[in-house]
């Protein structure tokens, strides 16, 4: 019964003059996200279970606008679970989570919450391997996503302008018209922000962007990434200690699907529970 | 490296495609002597009961029996007449053969009275009541007790009333059997007479049904009762229109029943028998349905592992099915050239023989093909389905494009009375039987051997695996093989069943990746309720829809299935199952 | 949009050489071969028989499906096992709009006489019209992969499970139409049919008009799968193939896109059918046969999948082998289908269009 509603709903969804006939609305909709109280992302007791298991347990969790977070935690801790969350891969069985204060992330659908600003680096890179590396920015570009547009589509000379500042950012001008799949993985690695970038999002979760990369790429990155923050708010989960200690402000750390610590980096560091459950000592 | 792969791919290619045909020349014409062979023993064990019924020692009939039996050489019909009667009081099963001579006219009897049975095979005479050969005489010149429509007609039932009385249960079962549907009341003791010695349940029941038959039209009121209280208690279906007429008013309002007790009980009777056969009809659907779903889960149960497991989309999945079914036919055709004793064993011969040759269809299959296309699924679709081709080209090369004719086993035909109502044929239980045997083998495969160990191992994280020394390509190539060879149990099943030809394969594809996608890949219990409940599903919408309209609803009923459970029945739940 | 850029876009599908090869081959077809049959003298020997005509007007057909085929999966990585479903309701309209013809003094076909029907049943209705019909050869096969589309996509049915899943509905259909009570002619199907728009079938005017629509709606339907595949919405259709969960994460809702592609793909296969049923004079259930759908899929493997040209190529080239062999070696037929399944995917996995270009660009290089 409730997969024949949900079926109904997602016919009505689709069924929706405004976004079947794209002509009849043809600038993007624009919902825009409401942080007059400081605050990106509200997550208050969210909890999912996978066949028993506790993935997230409770979690509550605010990201101020601006605001760079870097989430750190064992494996199992929850962290990508997390980031499904937010971006409506994964439904939690419990809890709320809000993005700015007018939006009810847990009834959009992946796209929408994309759509809405919120932008999501994966673990592993995925870019569009047989487009060039201008066209996985121009895909990616913040624009309407409808499909009739997508037919008459033609870029402007100011969005043209936009990829070209894009490229220059992400420094592979010189590899505009190469095929995404032939570069190396620190590019890809690049390429996939860039993209992310061009979504011109409020939130950018990224997830291990430095994972592959060499001493210097690293570097670059936390340059960009702590650049970022101030416009947009950013949530980094990552492994490398060197590089949260760089760019973080803000640590959260995560453990059995709730947060354990929360802080600096020295303080979370220097806190006894912290240190037991990452050094296994004893109180 | 990359050019001892591309050369190795081609040279595998062409072996298999020159082996096929080579072989398939050679086998031809010992497969035609084989086919006349099956034949003839196929046919031996259809009237081995008559014939041993019929059959005349060298023994001495009781004296009592050889007397009555010596009255039947006259040439006076009453006589013969009174004979049968007195025959038939006698309750001596070893009368059977004279009659049976008597009823087929071998029946003969000499100037002094002796009667003398012509063996139908060779035209040997034999005195009647000693069985001792009698080479002196020659049948044209005896004399033949006059076989009369009369006479004819009597002699049927007697010889029923003698053979509820043999030592063949089978025997016994026909001849209470044609009693319960044409009771005569002259056999009345012989009926109770038989009922005290009756040990098999089903005999026994009809026995009864017999008797509750004749004491129906009695006049006595305690009787009458008892009857009805029998027929309801075994619940004769075939006498509820006699219960029924009991309840039931004449013309002018009178009940044909005079005693209101036996209308009540008939009432009860008629209420108990349509009981019975609502929920015989119920249990017959879903014990068919059963055997359906099995016959699916065989067939199914060989690509639960490969596509399942592996992940290998096997569209020549059917033809291993075909291919185990023609190793049966071999098998079959080998026993009868060179163990025609041993023929009627030979089912089982076949069950290993077809995983054997079947696992090593899947070998050439995994080391010449699909090895190349681990990861590329959709490939992997298209090449297997041009191995189906292929397989289904040879085989009409090797064993003709008709369909072959496997026998099933005297032991494996015949039906099964499950309960009454619901019969069901051996094979059926048999296929039943069967598929609980391959799921246990797989179980057993799967969980209780270090080739499971490794499969599990491997199909978990590849890797992983890898890295701690468990031989990955081999261990693909096993999991392959052992996948096929149940594939080829399954067609053993499917040749009992249906019809063995190079196409039956492709009646199977569609069915079997529905039973594996519904049950949700990765396990081997998904596949089982998976088949089981689209077996049941359709055979009770048959009655309703027809046959075709309830495949094709419980097919769109799958795709609904997979709106709602997209992982199918038993999905693996969790972060691993999502992308 | 405005005309002017309108015509600026079609301008921009191809580049000028192959603006002129497609027009060359549009000449071809469309004047070279009328010509050919209606002028030459038949005892010339570049007479083209009419027999020929309707074959190659067949194989048009045939292509206009593997075109489609390769929108769906060349393109958007969808491979569909169940277009034979979509080709055959094509054909179905059809072939119900030429029996109500061939039937127009009130009498009725023999299956529905057996049926016991007096009177056209409801589903026979309006299919004396040819324009009805001409809406119903889209409607139909778009309306059922609409609803089917939508059930798998919704809930993110992909990859092998889909092409499993559209088998199971060639399968399901194939067995609905084989019923007699189903009112479609049971497994003889429609045929004997005589006369379309009035004009007599089977005369040399009437097959060379059938080719020369063939030709036309495959030219006209190779231009719209190239602006589709050229625009931005073609990008996105590839970006679903090689990275459906990035797209989504990037905003892109890819129901829309695969259901909009998907029932594409399927009217041009119905459009397909609706024009090969008048050239073969039948349509019976076995166009809807699981093996059928599965056919069509190596033309477009063998062809080079996602290149539009390599899935006409590709039809043209299984198609007229297996008319050569079938005549010629019969026995050895699946022999060769069945090798061309294996050695595709092994050897040619980009196809013969892929291939060349891959020689081509080679030369180039060294040149």
């Amino acid at each position: 019964m409730n997969a024949l509603s949900r079926s109904l709903d997602d016919f009505r969804e689709l069924m929706r003059r405004d976004q079947v006939f794209d002509l009849v609305n043809r600038s993007a909709r624009n919902d825009t996200v409401d942080m007059s109280h400081g605050v990106a992302l509200y997550l208050e007791g969210i909890t999912k279970s996978f066949d028993g298991f506790r993935a997230l347990d409770d979690l509550t969790l605010y990201i101020g606008d601006g605001e760079l977070r870097c989430i750190i935690g064992p494996n199992g801790a929850g962290k990508t679970t997390l980031m499904d969350v937010i971006t409506g891969k994964t439904r939690p069985d419990e809890g709320s989570a809000w993005f700015g204060s007018n939006m009810d992330l847990l009834r959009l659908k992946e796209h929408e919450v994309a759509q809405r600003g919120i932008g999501r680096k994966f673990q592993k890179p995925t870019v569009y391997e047989n487009h060039t590396v201008f066209e996985n920015l121009e895909l990616a570009m913040h624009a309407d996503r409808g499909l009739v547009t997508s037919l008459t589509w033609r870029l402007s000379g100011e969005q043209h302008d936009r990829i070209g500042e894009i490229l220059e950012l992400i420094g592979l001008t010189a590899r505009r018209d190469t095929e995404a799949g032939l570069l190396s993985h620190g590019q890809k690695q690049w390429l996939e922000i860039g993209s992310l970038l061009m979504q011109n999002p409020r939130l950018l979760l990224v997830d291990e962007p430095v994972a592959g990369m060499s001493g210097q790429e690293t570097e670059a990155t936390a340059e960009l990434l702590t650049s970022l923050a101030g416009k947009h708010s950013v949530v980094v989960v990552e492994h490398d200690m060197d590089f949260v200690r760089s760019i973080a402000r803000q640590v959260t750390v995560l453990h059995q699907g709730s947060v354990l610590a929360e802080g600096s980096m020295d303080q979370v560091q220097n806190a006894p529970r912290v240190r037991e459950v990452y050094l296994g000592e004893e109180e | 490296m990359c050019k001892t792969a591309w050369t190795h791919r081609w040279s595998l290619l062409l072996l298999i495609l020159l082996a096929l045909p080579g072989s398939g020349a050679m086998a031809d014409t010992a497969l035609d002597q084989a086919e006349e062979r099956v034949e003839e023993l196929d046919q031996d064990d259809d009237e081995a009961i008559e014939d041993q019924l019929a059959a005349v020692e060298e023994r001495d009939l009781a004296p009592g029996t050889a007397e009555v039996l010596s009255r039947l050489a006259t040439a006076d019909r009453r006589e013969l007449q009174a004979a049968m009667e007195d025959i038939a009081g006698l309750q001596d099963a070893d009368a059977l053969p004279t009659l049976f001579a008597l009823q087929d006219r071998r029946l003969y009897y000499t100037e002094d009275g002796t009667l003398i049975i012509e063996n139908p095979q060779d035209g040997s005479l034999r005195e009647a009541t000693t069985g001792r050969e009698r080479a002196d005489l020659s049948s044209g010149d005896l004399a033949q007790p006059r076989l009369t429509n009369v006479v004819r007609r009597t002699l049927r039932p007697t010889i029923g009333a003698l053979q509820i009385f043999s030592d063949d249960p089978q025997a016994r079962l026909a001849a209470a059997d044609e009693l319960a549907e044409r009771p005569r009341p002259e056999m009345r003791d012989a009926i109770t007479e038989a009922l005290e010695r009756e040990t098999a349940a089903e005999t026994d029941r009809l026995l009864n049904i017999a008797l509750a038959q004749l004491d129906l039209d009695s006049d006595d009121d305690a009787r009458r009762l008892e009857a009805v209280q029998i027929i309801a208690e075994v619940r004769a279906n075939r006498l509820r229109s006699d219960l029924e007429a009991l309840t039931r008013m004449d013309d002018d309002g009178n009940y044909l029943e005079p005693v209101a007790e036996i209308r009540e009980a008939a009432a009860a009777g008629v209420e108990a028998i349509d009981r019975r056969a609502r929920f015989a009809g119920f249990a017959s659907d879903f014990v068919y349905g059963m055997s359906m779903g099995s016959v699916l889960l065989l067939a199914a149960m060989g690509l639960a592992i490969v596509f399942g497991l592996m992940g290998v989309i096997n569209m020549a999945h059917g033809e291993l099915l075909m291919v185990g079914a023609y190793t049966t036919f071999m098998t079959q055709s080998l026993f009868a050239l060179f163990a025609p004793q041993w023929f009627q064993y030979y089912l089982i011969a076949a069950v290993p023989l077809a995983f054997v040759v079947t696992a090593g269809v899947g070998i050439l299959m995994e080391r010449g093909v699909i090895r190349f296309l681990y990861n590329r699924p959709l490939e992997t679709l298209l090449a297997t389905w041009g191995i189906s081709l292929i397989l289904i080209q040879s085989v009409r090369w090797m064993f003709g494009a008709q369909n072959v004719a496997v026998a099933s086993p005297p032991w494996f035909s015949g039906s099964v009375q499950i309960m009454q109502g619901v019969t069901l044929s051996t094979s059926r239980v048999g296929v039943i039987l069967f598929a609980i045997f391959v799921v246990a083998l797989v179980w057993f495969l799967m969980n209780r051997t270090r080739l499971g160990l490794e499969v599990r191992a491997v199909m978990q994280n590849r890797d992983m695996a890898a890295a701690l020394g468990v031989p990955a390509k081999r261990v693909d190539m096993w999991t392959f093989a052992v996948g096929a060879g149940v594939a080829g149990l399954g067609g053993v099943a499917l040749s009992q069943i249906v019809n063995v030809g190079p196409e039956m394969g492709q009646n199977y594809i569609v069915d079997s990746f529905m039973v594996v996608v519904l049950g949700g890949v990765g396990n081997l219990l998904g596949p089982v309720f998976s088949a089981l409940g689209i077996g049941v599903t359709t055979k009770f919408l048959e009655p309703a829809t027809g046959a075709v309209l309830a495949t094709i609803l419980v097919f769109a009923a799958i795709i609904l299935f997979i709106q709602w459970r997209p992982q199918g029945i038993f999905a693996l739940k969790g972060r691993s199952a999502d992308d | 949009m405005q005309p002017q850029t309108a015509l600026s876009r079609v301008g921009r599908l191809h580049t000028r050489t192959a603006w002129l090869i497609l027009v060359a081959l549009a000449v071809l077809a469309l004047v070279v071969v009328p010509v050919l049959n209606l002028v030459v003298p038949p005892d010339h020997p570049l007479h083209m028989p009419g027999w020929m005509v309707t074959l190659a007007g067949r194989f048009l057909c045939l292509a206009l499906v593997a075109l489609a085929l390769d929108l769906i999966w060349g393109y958007t990585g969808i491979l569909s096992l169940g277009h034979g479903v979509f080709f055959a309701m094509g054909g179905y309209v059809m072939g119900a709009h030429l029996t109500r013809v061939a039937y127009d003094d009130g009498r009725l076909p023999n299956f529905l006489q057996w049926l016991d029907y007096s009177d056209w049943p409801w589903y026979w209705a309006g299919f004396d019209s040819f324009l009805f019909t001409l809406v119903m050869i889209g409607l139909v096969p778009g309306i059922l992969a609409f609803i089917f589309g939508f059930l798998a996509f919704r809930s993110r049915v992909r990859g092998v499970y889909f092409a499993i899943i559209t088998q199971a509905l060639t399968f399901g259909g194939m067995h609905l139409f084989f019923r007699t009570e189903t009112g479609f002619g049971g497994d003889t199907g429609l045929t004997n049919f005589d006369t379309l728009l009035g004009f007599e079938l089977g005369t040399p005017g009437s097959r060379l008009a059938l080719f020369w629509v063939s030709a036309a709606t495959l030219i006209t339907a190779y231009l719209l799968c190239r602006w589709i595949v050229t625009s931005k919405l073609g990008r996105v259709m590839t970006a679903i193939r090689d990275a459906e969960t990035r797209l989504r994460f990037t905003g892109y809702d890819p129901l829309r896109y695969k259901l909009f592609v998907w029932v594409v793909s399927a009217v041009l296969c119905g459009v397909a059918g609706a024009l090969y049923v008048p050239q073969t004079g039948v349509i019976n259930p076995s166009e809807m046969a699981p093996p059928a759908s599965i056919e069509m899929a190596i033309w477009v493997a063998l062809g080079g999948r996602g290149t539009l040209v390599g899935a006409i190529v590709g039809a043209g080239i299984v198609n007229v082998v297996k008319t050569w062999a079938t005549s010629a070696y019969p026995d050895l037929w699946l022999y060769i289908l069945g090798a061309m399944f294996i050695g595709v995917t092994l050897f040619l996995p980009k196809g013969v269009v892929g291939v060349l270009g891959m020689l081509r660009r080679r030369r180039g290089g060294e040149a």
